[in-house]
């Protein structure tokens, strides 16, 4: 149904837009600028933060251009006198009550409140100085994630963010008047509320109020300790988005140069988590196969539909709200934390290097992986797996931090072993990637042909769909897979986790048929991380995700089981998927948490 | 199931289990034990599918919705400019040396709790003081220790 257009003038400029467009979209379209704060792409309207007002014919206030829809015959100018002086007062009063320690501040640089203040010029303050919080403590009680509330300026964004993107709601507005502020339940810590560390709340915040925790002058110290081996994995997702850091475009594929800049940082191995996404398809599809054969041969009750167990924001949400159905959850370890313990025993060994004097960093798009790595179970290896965990951002200042110009870098290869990887591990970085990467590999395995789909793109699972939903029809199956002949195979992916629990709400009510259902707590999955460069809108992901699926396509591999270093893996270390050293090394178990 | 646990359910089977309902059960609870303490809004949040956070933000946000214990009997002395000009800060006093306790703290037998409030409307007959739902309207001292003297006596 086409809507109705509504006739306005912005600037004087005439534009026909449709009935329900806001008056900050209506100026986009005729690419005028108007500041934002609390308003973001992907979260609904606020209209508190004030900055965006315009000035409106006839009217007496001025319009929030983020929280109005046009009308007809609507006259705006976006930067009159008053708009002007306004603007600026609101930019004053914001700036009142935020603690403007800017030298010192993490996101010195990057704050959408510093970039405006520069922006109007704002100097002197006029306004009483009413930050209220800065000697307070910062909440530094999360490995993952830190609050700042003498940086907060109220917006909103990580509140909405909490409750209509995560359905987690861990932060909530609370208080009244001056007293207002974005808290936790009771004023807890971090630590000990309901927060999946997903770190979305920290994409969206304008200033410091919420940052990662950064564990950089860590990751250095080990660097130049010359009794330790540092060696580095990254995330498939890394590399669509490092290039961000440094003005590139979004989705710029900068593996080569991430590699050579690690190496630069003085990094002793660059290594691939890459690696172990291919490892996690042989682990993880194997198991999904003895669940099928389970169910379907032994008539035995088996948690299906089998859930992938890949990203941690995802792993803590299940344990908080569905504890449930953590038989469903694949007991693989995500691609980080399988590497660790491999690192510190099959790689030690063969580099013949003291796993004790061994340090273990990942490059990650997630603030999650921080609180992963900390779990007491992560220590397969008898050492602690993985022992810091720095976000893309963290990654972007270590390279300005040493001085090395990113973009004109050469690119350079990863090391061996564990640096060879698929192109069906790379796309482990985009919703759906897990999904097709594990088709992949399940359906050669079973028929002994590659999947019926053109150049291997299994299209259905990919794509922005908040729930998507697919079957494979299994056909002419080698004897030994009999059982699966003629077997619809269900697939269901969901990203984000207000979309998880639409579908863990269909399992729980036993209206799932899915066999097999990828989630990630991200938007868009791991290109959308918590800890992947800002900003982040939809049109950024979607550039990373065609990164992701060029990276694929660029290379020679791009089936898991195709990767030499997994059969060689599995021929002298491992020696079968779900065997007796994958069990203690790169299989887990999960806590049944507290949802309140 | 403990007893707030009960309460709470009782109070949604009567309220209902949606969002608007969280005021009415809110205030069901605050009657019943002067204040909302965790359990009752993890019991809350549970029985309305709602984060705590949620919950403790909206009554957080309400004067009148505790969340720190307080007495049985809750003493509210308005401290807005006209009950001010009108001499609350008297009745705070008188009420001080009689419960012994300072503004915003709670006997220690917890039967009284001693706080200021915003306008309670009754400007035009001020001073005005509020024990639970009891509004007291045009008090001096003197009538002011009658009143809590008469409470002291309850149970």
């Amino acid at each position: 149904m086409s809507k109705y257009k509504v006739n306005l003038k912005i600037n004087n400029i005439p534009i026909s837009v449709e009935e329900g467009t806001t008056i900050l979209d209506a100026a986009r379209q005729l690419n005028f600028k108007i500041p934002t704060l609390c308003h973001h792409d992907d979260l609904c309207v606020a209209g508190n933060c004030r900055v965006c007002v315009v000035e409106q014919k006839g009217a007496r206030l001025l319009p929030a251009s983020c929280a109005t829809p046009v009308s007809e015959g609507m006259e705006i100018q976006t930067n009159s006198l008053k708009v002007r002086q306004a603007r600026k007062h609101i930019v004053e009063l914001l700036l009142s009550e935020h603690n403007a320690d800017c030298t010192k501040c993490f996101k010195n640089g990057y704050c959408e409140l510093q970039d405006m203040s520069n922006d109007y010029r704002i100097g002197d303050h006029v306004f009483l100085d009413l930050v209220k919080d800065k000697d307070k403590e910062r909440d530094i009680s999360s490995p993952s994630i830190e609050k700042d509330d003498s940086k907060c300026i109220r917006c909103q964004r990580c509140v909405r963010t909490c409750a209509n993107m995560q359905y987690v709601s861990a932060l909530a507005v609370t208080h009244k008047g001056n007293n207002m502020r974005i808290s936790t339940f009771l004023d807890k810590p971090m630590n000990d509320v309901v927060c999946t560390n997903c770190g979305q709340c920290i994409n969206r915040c304008p200033t410091a109020a919420l940052t990662e925790r950064n564990y950089i002058d860590e990751v250095f110290d080990a660097i130049y300790d010359p009794s330790k081996f540092v060696v580095v994995q990254t995330a498939p997702a890394t590399r669509v988005a490092i290039g961000e850091e440094f003005g590139m475009e979004p989705g710029t594929r900068a593996t080569g140069k991430m590699v050579a800049a690690l190496r630069r940082l003085g990094f002793d191995k660059i290594l691939d988590t890459d690696f172990t996404a291919d490892l996690t398809i042989m682990e993880e599809g194997t198991e999904l196969l003895v669940r099928l054969k389970e169910a379907l041969v032994e008539g035995k009750e088996v948690a299906l539909p089998m859930l992938t167990s890949c990203s941690p924001g995802w792993i803590k949400f299940q344990e908080h709200l569905y504890p449930d159905l953590l038989d469903n959850l694949s007991t693989c370890k995500s691609p980080q934390q399988m590497f660790g313990p491999l690192a510190k025993t099959y790689y030690a060994e063969k580099v013949n290097k003291n796993p004790a004097d061994m340090v273990v960093v990942s490059i990650m798009p997630c603030t999650a992986k921080k609180f992963e790595a900390e779990r007491p179970e992560m220590r397969g290896s008898g050492y602690k797996d993985v022992d810091y965990v720095l976000t893309t951002r963290e990654l972007g200042r270590m390279i300005r931090q040493a001085g090395i110009d990113f973009e004109k870098l050469e690119d350079e290869k990863y090391d061996s072993i564990l640096g060879e990887s698929t192109g069906a591990a790379v796309i482990f970085g985009s919703t759906g990637g897990v999904m097709e990467a594990a088709l992949r590999t399940a359906y050669e395995l079973v028929t002994g042909r590659e999947v019926p789909f053109a150049n291997l793109n299994i299209k259905p699972v990919r794509g922005m769909e908040g729930v998507k939903e697919a079957s494979v029809k299994i056909k002419d199956v080698k004897p030994e897979w009999s059982f699966l002949e003629g077997v619809e195979l269900n697939v269901a992916i969901a990203h984000g986790l207000v979309n998880a629990k639409i579908l863990m709400d269909k399992i729980r009510a036993g209206e799932a048929n899915h066999h097999f259902i990828e989630i990630m707590a991200c938007p868009s999955g791991c290109i959308g991380g918590g800890g992947q460069p800002m900003p982040t809108n939809m049109e950024i992901r979607k550039k990373r995700a065609a990164g992701i699926y060029e990276e694929d396509e660029a290379m020679v591999l791009r089936k898991s089981h195709e990767n030499p270093e997994v059969t060689e893996i599995y021929q002298s270390f491992l020696h079968e998927p779900l065997g007796h050293r994958s069990h203690d090394l790169l299989h887990t178990h999960y806590t049944p948490r507290k949802r309140h | 199931m403990t007893r707030i646990k009960e309460l709470v359910k009782e109070q949604a089977e009567k309220h209902g289990r949606e969002r608007t309902s969280l005021m009415p059960i809110l205030q069901a609870v605050v009657r019943s034990e002067h204040y909302l303490s965790e359990e009752a809004m993890i019991a809350i949040a549970e029985e309305l599918d709602l984060s705590t956070a949620d919950v403790f933000g909206t009554a957080s946000f309400y004067t009148f919705l505790d969340t720190v214990p307080r007495g049985k009997y809750i003493v509210r002395v308005c401290k807005t400019i006209t009950c001010h000009m009108k001499g609350k800060d008297e009745i705070i006093r008188t009420i001080s040396d009689i419960l012994k306790i300072k503004l915003g703290e709670t006997t220690t037998d917890g039967r009284f709790s001693l706080l200021q409030a915003n306008c309670l409307g009754w400007c035009h007959k001020g001073p005005v003081m509020l024990i639970n739902d009891e509004v007291y309207p045009e008090i001096t001292p003197e009538k002011t220790s009658e009143i809590i003297n008469e409470y002291l006596k309850k149970k």
